[in-house]
């Protein structure tokens, strides 16, 4: 169905009818730059991961700021990070190694040319994705009803110290843990509506048939984009849902 | 692979080869082109757009301390002026200039490639660095800021009244664009490069880039996510770096010194890329220690992220801190120093000619050896306690970046015009603007290490009496510099019309970028290349001079 596109140019062909084609439109077959397939899907894959090599140093500034801050202020953390509901956390952990399993499953039925199923992981990837965001959401209103969003109304009196029932969190402290925790997360759920847009595209282009043994490179690198966007999410759970509780 | 080229035979040689400039015509074969050559030229109008800016501020700046009253300018105007003309020079000209228009325009054509590996994200980055430039621009017109380029808590989050979270998010902006130039160039350099072009083989300008890409990959996001945290800070004043609140400065400063350290590196390794290039081929020798070059390149890469602290000595870090910042400090100059001593030594016994290229190479060569020499001074504890935030600190690292950098930058527009735009300039002014732009740079700089050590603090608008005759020789010297930047412009423009055609090696040049037609062919090549030779090959190839180089195969 799509031989035309995905067939390989063998190498030494002219190639006029590719010339004008300077990177326009999308071409599922070799770009006019590339001299062989192998080489335009090492290039995409080295691309992506240099690019998430620039996500770890964008999230790692942060990571930095938090942990500072954790160290100097663990009691103010701890009690802080007791106020968010754990559970939604983990659910939402939960959601997300599902969804990393069915992008794998996507792209293995890509590489077997099971299309129904490349394309059902792929919805199930979306729904995931967005059953995330929702149950990040749940918790977001629960901050703002608790007043614990920075800012002017933000108030966290009272609150005691975890193991210190007698000491109550300075709210100062208490709301570097909340901007950190919302410019986090906050971050790491605008990456998931990113990734969303993406699988969105890949899921076009799978309904169009683009996707064979061959080809199906955007999938791969969508995937490595997606799991790496899992992964700081791992890091992310224990770190703000789980200081200093205990069963 | 063979590529078509709709070139017929010429019948007369008069009739113009299809080239990248040529083939299509009109606005919007500009604006969305994904040739990489087309997109260096899109950054050079900018960048030099961006760079006339920040000279006029550095003029108003030089005009106002003509005199030791603060008489042309407010005080807070003052602190606009110098912030502005540090944000625009930093980061929409110097971290651009070289990577962005060089590097865009000879990274393919110098291992061999059609193209970078993703020519549409080339385009991107462009029109990043135009949209963060528009609202920079913005910014300045409704305003501007008074921060420092630094960007300094808890001044620029509490207490300034300028528009900081405007430049705080188009300079985000704007570092999206160098992030992407340097992935694309990094997997250009491992996945592009044609066959026979081992990395033993590469230039070294390509290793620079290499380096340089790293560092843009890896540091920029920092500065990204700490421009997120000021500006958060500013609009909702969270306490993160407000110590009233119980935040930390200090995080504030690590954060950015952790980018805007190495950004140095960012501006002066493509530089020494160029200098490279050059000073092979006119002494017409192979770079001496050519791997040691390279490797050097990526050594100053690496201990470049380790250093930042050495912007701090004075702020308040622990005493063993400083220490150990100072020793690494002092490490970074071991790679500089093997450059510079394999330059010199490829000079040794060299044919030497002293065309405007070569020029700034020794420019080069001196002012960065006094930038990189003064550069020590202020590792060293003791010295910088006495020196830090004077006029000492800002000829150093003006003798880095415009001495270095800028010198480069300029070489290298010289050697390849030719390239790029099929015409040669004219070599006598070129060597007239070369001279002038030396003399005008040391007059401007050197006066304020003196000033500097005698106790002029930077970010003055006023000084003691005392200091006028030297500032006063640093305004003239900014004078014949100015003059010096606007002689290139304006001849480089007349030889587009008026200059002589460049044949396809007119320095005789090893280097692949120079056995492709002046100016190239879209896709560059009209064969692709098969390399069997190394690089700098100059002692071979003036003894076969009629010999057609070992070429496309």
């Amino acid at each position: 169905m799509s031989d035309s596109q995905t067939a390989a140019v063998p190498d030494g062909v002219p190639s006029d009818a590719r010339s004008d084609a300077h990177g326009e439109a999308y071409n599922p077959a070799l770009l006019h730059h590339f001299a062989t397939e192998e080489q335009q899907r090492d290039s995409a894959s080295l691309g992506m991961w240099i690019f998430l090599a620039t996500e770890v140093m964008f999230f790692g500034g942060l990571f930095c700021a938090y942990l500072i801050y954790r160290g100097w202020y663990f009691g103010d953390f701890g009690a802080a990070s007791k106020s968010i509901d754990a559970t939604l956390g983990a659910s939402n952990t939960a959601v997300l190694i599902c969804s990393s399993l069915t992008v794998v499953l996507a792209i293995w039925a890509a590489q077997t040319a099971r299309r129904t199923l490349m394309i059902g992981m792929l919805i199930l990837t979306m729904l995931f994705g967005l059953t995330f965001l929702g149950i990040k959401g749940i918790e977001y209103k629960q901050k703002f009803e608790e007043h614990h969003v920075p800012g002017k109304s933000f108030s966290f009196d009272h609150v005691p110290i975890p193991g210190h029932p007698d000491q109550f969190a300075n709210p100062d402290h208490a709301q570097i843990f909340f901007s950190l925790y919302f410019i986090m997360t906050g971050l790491h759920a605008l990456h998931m509506i990113i990734g969303l847009g993406l699988f969105a595209w890949l899921l076009w282009m799978a309904w169009k048939g683009r996707f064979t043994p061959e080809y199906h490179t955007p999938l791969e690198i969508g995937g490595l984009y997606w799991h790496f966007v899992d992964i700081v999410w791992i890091y992310l759970f224990p770190l703000l849902y789980l200081i200093d509780r205990h069963p | 692979m063979s590529m078509a080229t709709a070139t017929t035979q010429p019948a007369g040689q008069t009739i113009e080869r299809e080239n990248y400039l040529n083939k299509h015509y009109g606005v919007g074969s500009w604006l969305f082109t994904t040739d990489h050559k087309r997109i260096a030229l899109l950054y050079l109008l900018s960048i030099t757009f961006f760079f006339f800016i920040g000279g006029f501020f550095a003029l108003l700046i030089r005009l106002e301390l003509l005199t030791p009253a603060g008489d042309l300018v407010q005080a807070d105007t003052y602190n606009k002026l110098f912030t502005m003309h540090g944000q625009v020079m930093v980061f929409f000209f110097l971290i651009p200039s070289i990577p962005a228009v060089l590097g865009n325009f000879l990274v393919p054509m110098m291992i061999g490639a059609k193209d970078l590996a993703f020519p549409r994200i080339n385009l991107l980055s462009w029109y990043l660095y135009i949209i963060g430039g528009v609202m920079m621009l913005h910014c300045m017109l409704t305003g501007g800021v008074d921060t420092g380029w630094t960007f300094y808590v808890p001044f620029s989050t509490a207490f300034s009244n300028t528009k900081v979270i405007e430049a705080g998010l188009a300079i985000f902006v704007a570092g999206f664009s160098s992030i992407l130039t340097g992935l694309n160039f990094i997997v250009t350099i491992h996945r592009m490069r044609a066959p026979g072009m081992t990395w033993s083989r590469l230039p070294l300008f390509i290793w620079a880039h290499y380096a340089t890409s790293i560092i843009q990959i890896l540091g920029t996001p920092v500065i990204a996510i700490t421009l997120v945290l000021v500006v958060a800070e500013r609009a909702l004043h969270l306490g993160i770096f407000d110590p009233k609140l119980g935040g930390d400065p200090l995080l504030f400063q690590h954060l950015f010194w952790f980018y805007s350290h190495p950004a140095v590196y960012i501006m002066i390794l493509p530089s020494m890329g160029i200098v490279s290039e050059i000073i092979a081929c006119f002494s017409r020798k192979r770079i001496f220690g050519y791997g040691f070059v390279a490797i050097s390149s990526i050594s100053i890469a690496v201990f470049g992220f380790l250093v930042w602290a050495h912007h701090m000595f004075v702020a308040g870090i622990s005493v063993y801190a400083a220490l150990v910042f100072s020793i690494l400090s002092y490490a970074v100059a071991v790679p500089s120093a093997v450059k510079v001593f394999n330059w010199t030594a490829t000079l040794y016994k060299g044919s030497i000619r002293y065309d405007a290229p070569m020029l700034y190479a020794f420019g080069f060569l001196g002012l960065f050896t006094i930038g990189g020499l003064t550069g020590l001074f202020l590792a060293s504890l003791g010295i910088d306690m006495h020196v830090h935030d004077t006029y000492f600190v800002i000829a150093h690292f003006h003798y880095i970046m415009v001495g270095g950098a800028l010198m480069g930058y300029l070489g290298g527009m010289h050697f390849w015009w030719p390239k790029i735009s099929g015409k040669l300039y004219p070599e006598g002014w070129a060597r007239l603007a070369a001279l002038i732009v030396f003399i005008g740079f040391n007059l401007t700089f050197f006066p304020q290490f003196i000033l500097g050590y005698l106790g002029m603090p930077r970010r003055y608008y006023q000084y003691p009496p005392e200091f006028q005759v030297l500032n006063v020789l640093s305004t003239a010297g900014a004078t014949v510099l100015g003059i010096g930047y606007l002689l290139p412009m304006m001849y480089f423009l007349w030889s587009m019309r008026y200059g002589k055609p460049a044949p396809d090696n007119p320095w005789n040049a090893a280097g692949l970028e120079w056995k492709t037609s002046s100016p190239p062919t879209t896709f560059n090549f009209e064969e692709e290349p098969v390399v069997t030779w190394e690089a700098y090959n100059y002692e071979e190839l003036d003894a076969h001079p009629d010999e057609e180089a070992p070429s496309v195969g």
